[in-house]
């Protein structure tokens, strides 16, 4: 018996298309089109006067709250007082340092970030070790001719990003060796460290910072003070090394266990181990745990307005308190929340991709 | 050596009164056992016998409590040392292969000889492509291990293992995660191998491998060594009982 050979012909044209997709996910049946229907209708209901409100209504440009005429939002507040928003109390005739800083930061970013770009490993040697000593500098002056600018000047999202960025380039690290110290077969090693993640996973961030602005320099004597702001950075460090130990941990216990023999049975020492096999494994399985720990921290950060630092939170709250803004609290919220909003998407946006990218090609099975 | 089969009289391997717990269960009962250089032996037994233990202590993946492990000269102690050194010269085969996943076939082949050997990245790829010839995958060399299959993973792993120049090659049931029709190329690889004069010893229950390449077998139940024979009287002529119902059942089908 044989058989002839089929042509391939194209798909039905019901099943393929705009109308085809709408049938099949948004009027699957009858409970599903009530359900797209009412949705839809909520949906709709809400949008357009969210849309009417923020854009088709609100008044962007002007000089005082007289502007605001259309009864929308009243983005003149927001852009009046946008320097402050992003800058603090940084004096304005150095705005263009924190510019630079930024500039370098979200530059060298970018090239790690884009596929195909030479250098990539010397870039994050610049952004890990380099950056930090130049954008310390930028920041805080005293030396190569800049203004010394006091860090309780500093405020906005200038400060969030310094709080976030040191938190996260610190902290990752930190977490790392706690989580091998945590692995170790070394009793007192283990112990320390398990002693000290369990302690401040156990602390709320509140706590950390009440404790690093007022009781830690009751422990000091009183001619040497540190700054509040470091305080704040090695509390924050401090507080989410310890969840990053723990995200890490996990992912060094997914790594199965021929990993660890093929590497020792081919002579490698413990740190090659780690640093060679290990590690890049685990990073590809922990991201979005790591990522998830940035969001945290880096929305974290806007407790620092307790203890009297001015982030982007506690500025857009001075901001409501100007008697010439009464009223305009919204505004305000809105505008810090989408800042919040648009870094940690970008985040977890990028994360995704990574995971993406990683994972194709080749498959962890062992 | 005009002869690179030749058995020489160096011990390469000795283990002395050997013995091991895990908790409270005794897994090694007083294991005696010489390799010269260029011996292969062959270890077979049940599951749970302890011949993968027994090699595992060898390179140190697993320890010891009593008795002395002796590499190529050196002792097998808590000196982490002398760990480094033994386990320069042991290669180790596992029955998963345990390549690196993240690392291209090449890469996993270099490692350990940039790293370890400390060899210049150009000398260790060139040496690298040689074995891999040997091995007979240099084109999969870019590729990544998830790529390959399971023979050919085998063969890597191999490989890599022959980069870092290895004195004694320890293989750990090296076909029995395989499937049937890829068995055959990776104990290929082995017997070329065997030819060339390698130091080996096999825990499989290829009994063909046995016959054609082990100087002797070793059979182990137990925890112990049951009897060691060189194979055509090992599989002829059985002495031990244990040993008499182990290749019935074995060789029966």
């Amino acid at each position: 018996m044989k058989y002839d050979l089929q042509p391939t012909l194209p798909a039905p044209s019901n099943t393929i298309g705009v109308v085809a997709w709408m049938r099949k996910h948004l009027f699957n049946g009858p409970i599903s089109s009530v359900a797209t229907i009412v949705l839809g209708y909520f949906l709709i209901s809400w949008l357009i006067p969210i849309i009417q409100w923020t854009i088709l209504d609100a008044d962007l440009f002007g000089e005082s709250r007289d502007a605001c005429t259309s009864g929308g939002a009243c983005w003149v507040f927001i852009n009046v007082r946008l320097n402050q928003f992003l800058y603090g109390f940084y004096p304005a005739e150095e705005y263009w340092r924190l510019n630079l800083a930024f500039v370098l930061l979200i530059g060298s970013i970018i090239w790690l970030v884009l596929p195909r770009t030479p250098f990539k490993g010397w870039m994050a040697l610049f952004l890990l070790v380099v950056f930090p000593v130049i954008a310390y500098f930028l920041l805080y002056g005293n030396s190569f001719g800049l203004m010394q600018v006091e860090t309780h000047l500093w405020g906005g999202l200038s400060l969030t990003l310094v709080l976030a960025v040191v938190g996260i380039v610190a902290s990752l690290p930190l977490g790392i060796l706690l989580a091998l110290g945590r692995q170790s077969e070394m009793p007192i090693v283990r112990s320390v460290c398990i002693i000290f993640i369990e302690i401040w996973r156990g602390v709320p961030l509140i706590t950390v910072l009440f404790m690093a602005s007022v009781m830690l320099p009751l422990f000091f004597p009183e001619d040497m003070s540190f700054d509040k702001l470091l305080r704040a950075l090695i509390g924050i460090t401090l507080f989410q090394s310890a969840y990053m130990a723990e995200v890490i941990r996990g992912g060094l216990q997914a790594i199965p266990k021929g990993q660890y023999e093929a590497a020792d049975a081919l002579g490698l020492g413990y740190w090659q181990k780690m640093i060679l096999i290990i590690m890049p494994q685990a990073l590809k399985l922990m991201i979005p745990g790591i990522v998830n720990t940035f969001i945290a921290l880096f929305k974290d950060t806007s407790l620092v307005l307790i203890i009297g630092l001015f982030d982007l939170l506690a500025i857009g709250q001075a901001a409501n308190q100007d008697p010439k803004w009464i009223g305009y609290s919204t505004e305000s919220y809105i505008f810090v929340a989408l800042m919040f909003w648009v870094f940690c998407f970008s985040m977890s946006r990028y994360s995704m991709h990574l995971e993406h990218k990683l994972h194709t090609g080749h498959s962890n099975r062992a | 050596m005009s002869n690179p089969q030749a058995v020489t009289d160096h011990l390469m391997v000795e283990l002395r009164d050997v013995n091991k717990w895990y908790g409270e269960f005794h897994v090694l009962k007083n294991i005696n056992l010489q390799v010269k250089q260029g011996e292969k032996i062959v270890i077979c037994g049940p599951s749970g016998s302890g011949k993968s233990t027994m090699i595992r202590c060898i390179n140190r993946l697993e320890e010891h409590q009593k008795g002395d492990i002796i590499v190529n000269d050196v002792p097998l102690t808590e000196d982490l040392k002398n760990i480094e050194l033994v386990r320069k010269d042991v290669g180790m085969v596992f029955q998963h292969f345990n390549l690196f996943p993240h690392l291209t076939v090449l890469e996993n082949c270099v490692l350990a000889p940039i790293w370890v050997k400390k060899l210049p990245r150009k000398e260790a790829e060139k040496q690298a492509m040689e074995l891999l010839e040997r091995v007979k995958i240099p084109d999969q060399a870019l590729k990544y291990p998830g790529q390959l299959s399971g023979g050919q993973q085998q063969r890597v792993a191999i490989a890599r293992s022959l980069c870092m120049n290895p004195d004694v090659m320890l293989f750990d049931e090296p076909t029995s995660a395989l499937d049937p029709e890829m068995i055959k190329e990776v104990l290929d690889v082995m017997v070329e191998l065997a030819h060339e004069g390698m130091t080996m010893l096999c825990v499989t229950h290829e009994m063909g491998f046995a016959k054609t390449v082990a100087d002797r077998v070793i059979f182990m139940d137990g925890g112990q060594i049951v009897e060691e024979n060189e194979p055509h009287e090992f599989f002829e002529n059985p002495q031990h009982e244990r040993t008499q119902l182990f290749l019935s059942q074995i060789l029966q089908h």
